[in-house]
């Protein structure tokens, strides 16, 4: 047998492997629209995506109390998150001794890696009785659901932007101080700015993380549908409902999940265009994370 | 030893004893058993007995509310589903019901609650939020928190069937998903009012009396206790070879002993 | 432009800052894991973990639960790992910078972002009903395989392409195919690389409890086949904490799990380590 037609048949298979991500992703997309696109023709696309009530036994299926919820529950924990984040980044970018830094890398590495239940077991036991005791209500709330998840997204906006700041060539800051800056003055002015980008980056993926987490957010959000008229009200997001309902629900209740999962698959895709946008017109390196 | 060698060698050692102890497994018949959170430590139990009985069968018994053991049913998922209410004919062609026991749904407050009994009506405005302070029927002056189950539940169903009639459960309610953890919501609540299996009924909660009956096998045997529903077994059409043999187990004298055991009231 | 403060006192208390928000990053960390250890730990011993549950788990212990996160793990990998490094191989030695690329990218990038819970959908749609493979480990296991196949593409395109070229290139001058000198050459110096990316796929399937929740059941008992239904750890501390069945064993659970998360992290950090010594050695 000659030794092009191996390496030809060999060259195809890789291909094909390479191919199963898209072949995968169809194939989610595929089914998950096959059973959700029943319930928004059924509902209507707008009074689907914009409807107040979401009341199966009625046939009502208005998902818009669930979108602000998801989106009340990430921005909050955004709101936290980001700030630290960054300031722990760039204090194992350029501040900690290399010794503690061998140490703490692995540490929010192991953090990044911990089941997701955990994290809403421990709000669960812990955080829901301090809420009631703190603010009241049952504990259950929009603001108990994004402490847990800023906990959550710590990790991953430390570890991303600490890649975005470490990637920032060593002459920018050697030339800053070198014109008499202060370490702050050159992070401020130099590193700060050149690592902006990366740093969004970061942001993007946490936000990813955080509209995608469901178990934990059931946990603690207390999963009622309606539009909080404060932080310490409870929410159900996008996510939740799915996991919640999806075990009884029949007919177009059931399509009506699906059509949930296409919102949610819709937001993930925005986010990654944003992402790769940035990746491409502002040269933002990913750093090998994921949302 | 390089440290790269080691890990390969742990994976193909792992992958061995997987494919070992999974491919032995194939010559059982297996019936899987899913819904009622309520039904399922007495389908567990029957489970247990009847496997040890054959040990050629193997029966898995999951929980996830009736909605789930009945939706899972029709789509063929698994065997038998499990429903703690009775079944709805036009929402449900083509499934074969068969009811394994009688149960009661205990109406449970605080131990420390101490208000002992309400009538059917006065339960009703409870729950629908006519009544919202414990002092209206005999208690403290405190507001009454209701505990209710999810969409799913079909003790939720079988509450609102025969409690509720047509009106609607107050909204705020707070939602468990579980007869288990309603039973430490109220627990731990003092002005807590929920509905739970009697089968789950432990001392830690007060079971309350409904006109004037207490709930207990004796009660829901005469039918002088109201508040009682069917467990079900559920299948998509005419059950076949092992699952059939289960259920008519479940229901002869073997099966309906452990029933009883486990404070349902048989059917024979 | 001028500034209040000076820049000698403000470098000062930005170092503060910076130190207080690193500190309470990892101190808010760390009393998570050592809360959860502390409250964990004592529940769990071998009884524990080598025992059967009693009373849908309420007490004993959670040996089926371990056994049915290894094998639908396991398999996932399994199914992940030859599609991610045959992926990574075509993307990083035969595919050059066209549109397919980048649309396998995106792909990719839009498998790795897409919430848990939609692959449990899809998992439910495809595998469990429509293949017709119920809930099992085989279902459950396929979904996971779907989540972790970009983890293991990207660690072993990362590790593949940072092999340096002048391997393959004497490879070639050698008068080796291109596929013999991937396999020859390429591979062995990427392994560490890959095994990471692999160990990673891992650490994403082991954790994982929204995919599996429709799709691999919840059986109290050791799964003894592909078809059989299973209940992976986290799902099990899931149903024990919603269910609020027993606290002591979500406790013991979730320190199982961390101690898990724990190990596999140990190990990718020693596989990494060696791996820079080795390519600094050269």
């Amino acid at each position: 047998m000659p030794k092009w037609d191996e390496e030809f048949f060999i060259e195809k298979g890789l291909l094909l492997t390479a191919v199963s991500s898209i072949i995968i992703i169809a194939l989610i997309i595929l089914f998950v629209f096959k059973e959700g696109i029943p319930a928004i023709e059924s509902t209507g696309f707008f009074s689907f995506l914009f409807g107040m009530d979401w009341a199966p036994t009625k046939g009502e299926y208005g998902i818009f109390p669930m979108i602000i919820g998801t989106l009340g529950i990430t921005v909050l924990s955004l709101l936290m998150a980001v700030p630290l984040g960054v300031f722990c980044a760039i204090f194992l970018a350029e501040i900690a001794p290399s010794a503690m830094r061998k140490v703490l890398n692995p540490t929010i590495q192991t953090l990044a890696g911990i089941p997701s239940v955990v994290y809403g077991f421990f709000g669960l036991v812990l955080l829901v009785p301090f809420m009631r005791l703190q603010f009241g209500g049952t504990g259950f709330s929009m603001f108990t659901a994004s402490v847990i998840l800023t906990v959550m997204i710590l990790p991953i906006i430390v570890s991303v932007s600490e890649d975005a700041f470490r990637s920032i060539p060593l002459e920018y800051k050697e030339a800053s101080l070198a014109l008499g800056a202060t370490h702050w003055q050159t992070i401020k002015n130099v590193i700060f700015p050149a690592a902006i980008p990366g740093v969004i980056t970061s942001v993007i993926l946490g936000m990813g993380r955080a509209i995608g987490e469901t178990l934990a957010i059931i946990m603690v959000a207390g999963n009622v549908v309606q539009i909080p008229s404060s932080i310490f009200d409870p929410v159900r997001a996008l996510t939740s409902n799915i996991a919640i309902e999806m075990g009884y629900a029949t007919g177009i209740h059931y399509n009506a999940l699906f059509a949930t999962g296409i919102v949610l698959i819709f937001m993930i895709i925005v986010l990654l265009v944003i992402a790769n946008y940035l990746h491409y017109k502002k040269k933002v390196t990913m750093g090998g994370g994921y949302l | 030893m390089d440290l790269k060698y080691g890990i390969v060698l742990l994976i193909i050692i792992i992958i061995i004893i997987a494919v070992l102890t999974l491919g032995t497994g194939s010559n059982y018949e297996r019936i899987e058993i899913a819904g009622s959170t309520s039904v399922q430590p007495v389908a567990e139990k029957l489970a247990d007995k009847y496997m040890e009985e054959h040990p050629n069968v193997r029966i898995d018994v999951m929980g996830g509310g009736s909605g789930l053991g009945i939706r899972s049913v029709s789509q063929n998922i698994i065997s038998i589903g499990t429903s703690s209410k009775a079944l709805n004919k036009s929402e449900t062609p083509g499934l074969d019901n068969y009811t394994i026991g009688n149960e009661g749904i205990v109406i449970a407050v605080n131990i420390d609650n101490p208000v002992d009994g309400l009538t059917k009506s006065q339960l009703k405005d409870i729950f629908s939020g006519k009544i919202t302070n414990w002092k209206e029927v005999g208690g403290q002056d405190a507001q009454i928190n209701l505990v209710i189950r999810e969409d799913g539940s079909g003790t939720r169903q079988a509450f609102e069937d025969l409690v509720m009639e047509k009106t609607e459960v107050k909204s705020d309610a707070v939602v468990q998903t579980s007869t288990e953890s309603v039973k430490v919501a109220v627990k731990q609540d003092p002005n807590a009012i929920g509905y739970i299996s009697l089968a789950h009924m432990t001392p830690d909660v007060k079971a309350l009396t409904i006109d004037g009956v207490s709930p207990s096998l004796e009660t829901i045997k005469d039918n002088s206790y109201k508040l009682q529903r069917p467990f079900l077994f559920v299948t998509n059409g005419e059950p076949e070879g092992e699952v059939k043999k289960f259920i008519e187990w479940s229901l002869g004298p073997e099966g309906q002993k452990i029933v009883e055991e486990e404070k349902i009231v048989p059917v024979s | 432009m001028h500034r209040i403060i000076p820049p000698k006192i403000s470098q000062k208390i930005m170092t503060g800052v910076f130190w207080a928000s690193g500190l309470l990053t990892i101190a808010i960390l760390l009393v998570i894991i050592g809360y959860v250890l502390l409250k964990g730990l004592p529940v769990v011993n071998l009884e524990f973990i080598l025992g059967d549950p009693i009373d849908s788990g309420r007490s004993g212990g959670i040996f089926p639960f371990i056994m049915s996160s290894i094998y639908v793990t396991l398999l996932a990998v399994l199914v992940a790992t030859p599609l991610g490094v045959g992926a990574a191989i075509y993307l990083s030695e035969y595919a050059g910078e066209g549109k397919l690329v980048k649309l396998i990218r995106f792909g990719s990038e839009t498998l790795a972002s897409i919430p848990s819970i939609v692959f449990g959908l899809f998992g439910l749609a495809f595998f469990v009903i429509y293949l017709g493979f119920g809930w099992s480990v085989l279902s459950g296991g396929l979904t996971l395989a779907l989540m972790a196949l970009p983890t293991i593409l990207s660690a072993s395109e990362v590790s593949i392409e940072s092999i340096n070229k002048s391997y393959a290139e004497g490879s070639l001058a050698l008068g080796a195919t291109k596929w013999q000198t991937i396999y020859r050459v390429v591979i062995p110096a990427a392994l560490p690389g890959i095994s990471t990316g692999v160990i990673l796929g891992m650490g994403r399937a082991i954790a994982e409890a929204a995919a599996v929740l429709y799709t691999v059941g919840a059986a109290l008992m050791i799964p003894t086949s592909l078809m059989d239904a299973a209940r992976p750890l986290p799902l099990h501390l899931y149903i024990l904490a919603t269910e609020g069945l027993s606290m002591d064993n979500a406790w013991g659970t979730a320190a199982v799990l961390v101690l898990m998360i724990l190990i596999i992290t140990v190990v990718t950090n020693t596989l990494v380590d060696r791996y820079r010594k080795k390519m600094m050695g050269r």
